[in-house]
């Protein structure tokens, strides 16, 4: 119980606080950044973790023959290949510093097969995906602008001026207008809209967010959460 | 001492006293009213749903690590999720991105189980490190979701632009969603795929659970101010820190 609630408690409090007071006295600010520090290297550390279960999820789901096993099958492929040759530095030529030490090089420079994985595999892989995200855009959009009720035909029409007036068919179709009704010109709209309604409503939600950052802070740093522990959630 | 962090100071410190007042005012039993929010009302349904059905919860505890306190709050909602699931017999999955969270998870989803008094319903590896890449996650995360169709997804946590990707996958397999965070800028796109969001500060009160927690979210709504926004910073910096200090030394 104290070596598995307690001692960890202290431990996170008193870290904590190190590191908010750190925040404000300059003297002690190494203090802050020494925390840091040990969670970067205690979270590398505990990255083998994730590969070891990342590795028991994969092969379970080959031996299981679960649906989608195939896809497991390349994950593994993936992982293996990419960690052999990134960690046994295949192809990286010595470092020009060091060019006696077969090992001196750095797998991240361009044209080692490390980087080849990196600049050819994985980065457009991670583009394909971001791309989708332009379907999703449209799906979630035609759902949204539903004109189902007042308050949608609102969203609708707001979306609407908002969407025209950030292009160059807006300023177009309403460039007509005499100087003294520039407001209501598509391109001046849309920035209102923005500027005013658009800003009021993030600031509200903004300062709701900072409040509920708060109270969660001062929880953990109170004890009064302990559901990062394990320990199921509030007292 | 950082003389222009002065005022800054006094609004933490008069932060943590309205908070300190008022956990000691709801242990006396005068707990703050706290207006109904549908989205924690529907976790029963959503999973009294997927135990009817057969499927299982997905809960995606966001893409940062445990040094951020949207995911710190994302867990504390797993507890509540994953015991609501043991008492139905309901199977919870949950893909993480790091390492660290996939710890806390763990550790989050037994003491639930134990909590409900079924111990034999934790399962570790329903909880497993998928990848720290993003969009590798996101692959993972909606290849799943196809695949094994959940009733019930929950994205509580900390989302950037996979947000949507996610979302619009789990509403394309007919899932009830119900989502957190305390990201602005997403929060149009969970609202518009999802069926219940919880909006900003709702994310943080809903993850407060018991009176003392609810104690403390009243404690820093007494002192609203503009600088309460930086005030916020400054105690979730601490948070942060006592977070990463935690779940890191159980790991170690």
């Amino acid at each position: 119980m104290i070596a598995r609630r307690v001692v960890p408690m202290a431990i996170a409090i008193v870290a904590g606080l190190v590191m908010a007071v750190s925040y404000f006295v300059r003297s002690i600010e190494w203090m802050g950044e020494a925390a840091a520090d040990v969670f970067n290297v205690i979270a590398a550390i505990a990255f083998v973790l994730g590969a070891g279960s990342l590795l028991k999820a994969n092969l379970s789901a080959i031996s299981r023959r679960d649906r989608g096993w195939g896809y497991a099958a390349v994950t593994l492929a993936a992982f293996l290949i990419t960690l052999v040759v990134g960690m046994a530095k295949i192809g990286v030529n010595p470092s020009p510093d060091a060019p006696q030490a077969a090992w001196s090089g750095s797998q991240q420079t361009a044209g080692t097969p490390f980087g080849w994985i990196y600049e050819f595999i994985l980065s457009p892989l991670t583009a394909t995906m971001f791309a989708l995200l332009a379907f999703y855009v449209a799906s979630a959009a035609f759902r949204a602008f539903r004109a189902k009720n007042t308050a949608a035909v609102l969203l609708l029409v707001t979306a609407f001026v908002v969407l025209l007036g950030r292009t160059y068919a807006g300023v177009v179709l309403t460039d007509w207008m005499p100087a003294w009704a520039s407001g209501l010109r598509l391109e001046n709209l849309s920035s209102y809209v923005m500027a005013v309604f658009g800003t009021a409503g993030n600031r509200a939600i903004m300062i709701g967010i900072a409040l509920g950052v708060a109270a969660t802070g001062l929880r953990i740093l109170l004890g009064l959460d302990r559901s990062w522990l394990g320990g199921g959630g509030s007292a | 001492m950082h003389e222009e962090r002065i005022a800054l100071a006094a609004w933490m410190l008069g932060i943590a006293l309205a908070t300190i007042i008022f956990v000691m005012r709801s242990r006396r039993g005068k707990p703050p009213v706290i207006r109904r929010i549908a989205a924690l009302e529907a976790v029963d349904d959503a999973v009294g749903r997927a135990t009817e059905m057969g499927r299982p919860v997905l809960f995606v505890p966001g893409i940062m690590d445990m040094d951020d306190i949207q995911t710190v709050a994302g867990v504390t909602m797993l507890g509540r999720v994953a015991r609501t699931a043991a008492e139905y017999d309901a199977v919870v999955q949950v893909p993480t991105s790091r390492s660290l969270v996939m710890e806390a998870a763990r550790d989050a989803v037994q003491a639930a189980c134990l909590t409900a008094g079924r111990p034999e319903a934790y399962q570790a590896d329903r909880i497993h490190y998928v990848s720290d890449e993003q969009f590798a996650y996101v692959a993972h995360v909606t290849g799943a979701m196809i695949r094994e169709r959940p009733a019930a997804c929950f994205l509580m946590g900390s989302f950037y632009g996979e947000s949507l990707i996610l979302a619009e996958t789990g509403n394309s397999v007919g899932a009830i969603q119900i989502a957190g965070t305390g990201e602005s800028s997403q929060l149009p796109f969970f609202v518009a795929a999802c069926d219940y969001t919880l909006i900003g500060e709702e994310f943080f009160v809903a993850s407060a659970g018991g009176p003392a927690g609810l104690g403390a979210v009243a404690g820093c709504r007494e002192d609203l101010r503009d600088d309460v926004h930086r005030g916020g910073h400054g105690a979730g910096h601490g948070g942060r820190a006592l977070a990463r200090a935690g779940v890191a030394l159980r790991v170690a």
